[in-house]
């Protein structure tokens, strides 16, 4: 079953149509890879899901519900988190802290007036965001500054805030860019590892051996449409794919 | 009608002193993107350009009053009468536009060691702390006149011949019995002259060219390897020019104090603001409007519907403005948000 | 350099990269507190020494430390920049005032129509306002309280008594007191007259509460979302926060804090004058905030008392003080001194704020706390190196 429908999906910026009659189904559990050269409209795509942006015409449904013209913090209530292309996190807070929040907007919602108790009385939070930057492996660094990390440490401090909210859809926007191999070979795992959680995920990436490590399923963009999809070995395998995304060279 | 006419005459001059205020500011921002809170001061330091050479022009040499017989009196005598007799007292009587040849000059100068001096470091801090150190910069050219001219609003009157009125009525068809003062006249021209002088020159010279792509994108810009910082610096320099002439220009209609600027920079950023942020259109249009519809509140009829209007029109269009249209009349996307 | 000295260096760094709410414990923050209180309650004391002990000036630094810990909720926790915050300011003293008007002298009353008064009134200014961010938030923020000032001065008049002031008057109702004696009353705390020390211990309790809630709101998850947002509140609505009602309650509560030190005024000096709520009065709450440093719990207080303290200094300087000061000097000296000084001091105190308003941001955005701590810093790393 899909947890996410994606129908028709249109987004012009002026003249540029960035997003051209796009469907996607997303299959609960799996991981889903979006590739495509730069420009193709990969982030524009999940821009749409989180409510960043309001599709032309289409429909995004999550779980059922429609995602468009809905908050963005109604979205990441209804259980979508996203890590962006470059790095939003809170630059002047604690690296702990960069986690705590988002768990407790997973537990107290999207507005509760908590004025009287202190931050650190909340045990529960408090060992829960410990226990995700551990699995991030920032554990040592909670509480520096998370402006002073780097821009891989940076990348995996999202993914942990994102991590801590266990979400039922987790939007990756190129994961691992800026990344070492070794940091590279290390999100792979969290990834797997968190995959047995049963989190679905959507992975955009420009790193086939993540892709091909990771991916169920993946879905080829070029110039805002969806030109091929399919399992990995058949994706490998169509001179479509090739063609547009490689000019020719061989995956 | 003829009130109404009156009234958006008279909304016209103030629009106009908003208009370049505005201007000046929507080209600071637009450009260096730095907030300049101290915009008002720099209008304030014009007209005080203005009484400047009013004071140089009369300096004065005490001479026996021959007049008075009984005792002996003296008598000031500005020395420009003394040597130059009838021209000098002509002279003096044009002290307000003899004065630009005072203002440009020294406005430029202000501007230009202003942004070297200070605002330059201020480019990549936040928009509260340009604001910030703009405001202590504005209080402290305030003070500094005002322990040199002392608090009181000084005159500086027009020169004798428009110090009349113009029958207005009669030019435009009205009859008679509408006047207008002269001087009036003559700095709304002179607001629009100005206006049209620095959008021809954006739009007409290759210099403005590279400040108008600035505005538009200015990463870009600096890429291209063009010396943007040296453009940028003359930029402030001209705004700062223009916000001097229209002070100067002004004082004839208020007689200028060390307060005046601050007064004038709080509308003209509400008049920025409601104009859009970043559009120089925006800001002309919307100094004019503000300045008419401020006219109109203040007409004894409007007044009794609605008491107080006069008091707070300006910032009332500048709420409903901003609600209605958040980038204000003419704003562009992505300016001056988050 | 050996390893342990870098390595020490390294601890230091990480040390001072700490972010505030972060690591200070529930502990540390009562001791901060105790000490806190003690140190207002015997300002008097403490203060008198360099001249400032005296209720009226103690009195300024309690009720204005009040405005700055209120404003330091808004714009030092979110971010959001007002430059109206005296509107408030201005409606806790009219609504303190006419408390005492209409219903008792008592000071208790009072204050809670002046916070309840100005929180209406935050509660509405900032729904409008907190639609739009950065400049134009400002800017809103600025209109409304120029609309209020103007409108206090014009139509207002009624409520505002306009240039003259809101005053007590003879005749006034006063209903809970009962028949009135001959005279004026003065305001009172259930029968106890709260004018001089007195009214600085009202004053001072004041604060001492403000800073408390100001503590808590600063440790608590409300807090951290206000910082958070600050930081980047694009993210914030990413990660499931509807961030409106959160600065709309910041907005709210500083504005019953100005509310409060509003209705302070009041109760030290029963009169309410629409200047009060002149933007320059708001531009005057952000430079004690900065001065102090933006965010920090004590900063804002410290900020109000430094600024408060040189204002009454320095506009009391005239050229004979000035004289005596430079006394020490040769003649000339002595002159040229008083020449060079003359321009800051007096009337023109004004400039001199102005300049260390400058000095401040450019050089020291974090205020004097960050003065300090960097100042800390550097005594804690020679010593530790003169221990390696
Ligand atoms: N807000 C916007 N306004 C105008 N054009 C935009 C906007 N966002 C994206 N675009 C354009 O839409 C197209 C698709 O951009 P998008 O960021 O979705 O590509 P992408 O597939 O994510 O590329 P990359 O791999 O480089 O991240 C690009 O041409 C981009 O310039
Ligand atoms: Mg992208």
């Amino acid at each position: 079953m899909a947890i996410l429908d994606v129908q028709g999906v249109c987004k012009d910026f002026g003249g540029l149509r960035a997003l051209n009659q796009v469907n996607l189904q997303v299959r609960e559990g799996s991981v889903h890879a979006i590739i495509g050269p730069n420009g193709a409209g990969k982030s524009t795509l999940l821009n749409c899901f989180v409510g960043r942006l309001k599709p032309d015409t289409g429909s995004v449904t999550f779980n059922g519900k429609s995602l468009l013209g809905i908050n963005p913090h109604e979205i990441n209530q209804a259980g979508v988190a996203r890590v962006f292309q470059t790095p939003e996190i809170f630059a002047d807070l604690s690296l702990i802290e960069n986690v705590k929040i988002p768990a407790f907007a997973k537990r107290d919602g999207a507005f509760r007036l908590d004025l009287w108790s202190r931050t650190d009385s909340h045990a529960e939070v408090r060992d829960h965001a410990e226990a995700v930057l551990e699995d991030v492996g920032l554990a040592d660094k909670r509480h520096m500054h998370a402006g002073s990390l780097s821009r891989g440490d940076k990348r995996r401090l999202e993914l942990a805030m994102c991590l801590v909210q266990d979400p039922k859809l987790l939007l990756l926007d190129e994961p691992t860019a800026g990344m070492s191999r070794a940091d590279t070979n290390a999100t792979i795992d969290l990834l797997q590892r968190i995959g047995e959680r049963g989190i679905t995920k959507i992975v955009i990436e420009h790193d086939m051996t993540v892709v091909f490590t990771l991916a169920h399923t993946i879905s080829v963009m070029a110039q805002g449409a969806v030109i091929a999809e399919g399992e990995p070995e058949a994706i490998k395998g169509n001179p479509r794919v090739q063609e547009a995304y490689l000019g020719g060279a061989h995956l | 009608m003829d009130a109404l006419v009156l009234q958006a005459l008279n909304g016209l001059d103030k629009g106009g002193a908003y208009a370049l205020i505005a201007l000046g500011l929507t080209l600071i921002f637009g450009t260096l993107g730095v907030v300049n809170f101290a915009h008002g001061a720099l209008f304030m330091l014009g007209a005080f350009c203005a009484v400047t050479m009013q004071k140089i022009l009369t300096l004065s040499k005490q001479i026996e009053d021959t007049s008075v017989t009984f005792f002996k009196a003296f008598k000031e005598v500005p020395y420009l009468e003394i040597w130059l007799g009838d021209t000098g007292r002509m002279l003096i009587d044009y002290s307000v536009p003899i004065a630009i040849l005072l203002t440009i000059p020294f406005m430029l100068l202000v501007g230009l060691v202003m942004e070297r001096g200070l605002v330059q470091f201020f480019y990549k801090r936040s928009h509260a702390e340009q604001i910030l150190v703009t405001f202590g910069l504005a209080i402290v050219i305030q003070e500094i006149i005002k322990s040199v001219f002392g608090a009181n609003p000084i005159p500086t009157p027009a020169p004798d011949v428009v110090s009349g009125s113009a029958d207005v009525g009669a030019w435009i068809g009205f009859g008679d019995g509408l006047y207008y003062p002269y001087w009036r006249l003559i700095y709304l021209g002179f607001s629009l002259t100005i206006i049209g002088a620095v959008f021809a020159f954006l739009r007409f010279t290759t210099f403005g060219m590279v400040v108008r792509a600035g505005m538009q994108d200015r990463e870009t810009v600096g890429l291209l390897g063009i010396d943007v910082q040296r453009r940028f610096t003359i930029v402030f320099g001209i705004a700062a020019v223009v916000a001097g002439l229209a002070g100067m220009m002004y004082t004839p209609i208020l007689p200028p104090d060390y307060h005046m600027g601050m007064d004038f920079l709080v509308l003209s950023f509400v008049v920025v603001v409601v104009g859009g942020m970043g559009s120089l259109e925006g800001a002309v249009l919307a100094g004019f409007l503000l300045g008419i519809l401020q006219s109109f509140a203040s007409m004894n009829e409007v007044k009794a519907i609605i008491p107080g209007i006069d008091q707070i029109i300006v910032y009332l269009v500048a709420v409903v403005v901003l609600q209605v249209r958040p980038r204000g009349l003419l704003g562009r996307r992505g300016v001056m948000e988050g | 350099m050996s390893a342990a000295t870098v390595d020490t260096l390294r601890r230091g760094n990480a040390a001072a990269s700490v972010p505030a709410g972060d690591t200070a414990s529930s502990r540390s923050d009562h001791i901060k507190f105790a000490v806190f209180a003690i140190a207002v309650l015997t300002m008097p004391v403490w203060l008198s020494p360099i001249g400032a002990g005296y209720p009226d000036l103690v009195q300024k630094f309690a009720i204005f430390g009040i405005f700055a810990i209120g404003f330091n909720i808004l714009f030092g926790l979110t971010g959001y920049l007002s430059f109206g915050h005296a509107a408030f300011l201005g409606v806790g003293s009219y609504a303190a005032v006419w408390s005492f008007k209409l219903l008792t002298m008592n000071v208790v009353p009072a204050m809670i129509f002046g916070v309840l008064a100005s929180g209406v009134f935050a509660l509405l200014i900032g729904y409008v306002s907190l639609r739009r961010t950065g400049i134009y938030f400002s800017i809103l923020t600025l209109a409304f309280a120029q609309m209020s000032y103007n409108l206090a001065y014009s139509v207002l008049t009624p409520i505002t008594n306009g240039e003259t002031g809101l005053q007590l008057a003879l005749h006034d109702p006063r209903v809970l007191d009962g028949p009135a004696e001959a005279g004026l009353p003065t305001t009172t705390l259930f029968g106890m007259e709260t004018i001089g020390y007195p009214g600085f211990y009202v004053c001072a309790v004041m604060l001492i509460v403000a800073y408390y809630v100001a503590m808590r709101i600063t440790r608590s998850p409300f807090g951290m979302t206000l910082r958070a947002i600050k930081s980047n509140q694009n993210r914030m609505n990413y990660t499931g926060f509807n961030t409106r009602p959160y600065t709309l309650a910041a907005f709210v509560i500083s504005g019953m804090y100005a509310g409060l030190a509003g209705s302070l005024m009041a109760v030290v000096d029963p009169l309410a004058g629409a200047e009060r709520m002149q933007w320059t009065a708001s531009g005057e709450v952000v430079l004690m905030t900065i001065l102090g440093g933006t965010g920090t719990l004590l900063g804002p207080v410290l900020g109000a008392g430094i600024i408060k303290y040189f204002e009454n200094i320095f506009s009391a300087f005239n050229d004979q003080v000035l004289g005596r000061i430079f006394d020490f000097l040769p003649e000339v000296l002595q002159n040229l001194m008083v020449t060079l000084v003359h321009p800051f001091v007096g009337e023109g105190w004004h400039l001199t704020l102005g300049v260390v308003f400058m000095l401040i941001v450019i050089f020291l955005p974090g205020g004097v706390m960050e003065g300090i701590g960097r100042i800390s810093a550097r005594i804690s790393r020679s010593r530790s190196n003169r221990s390696s």
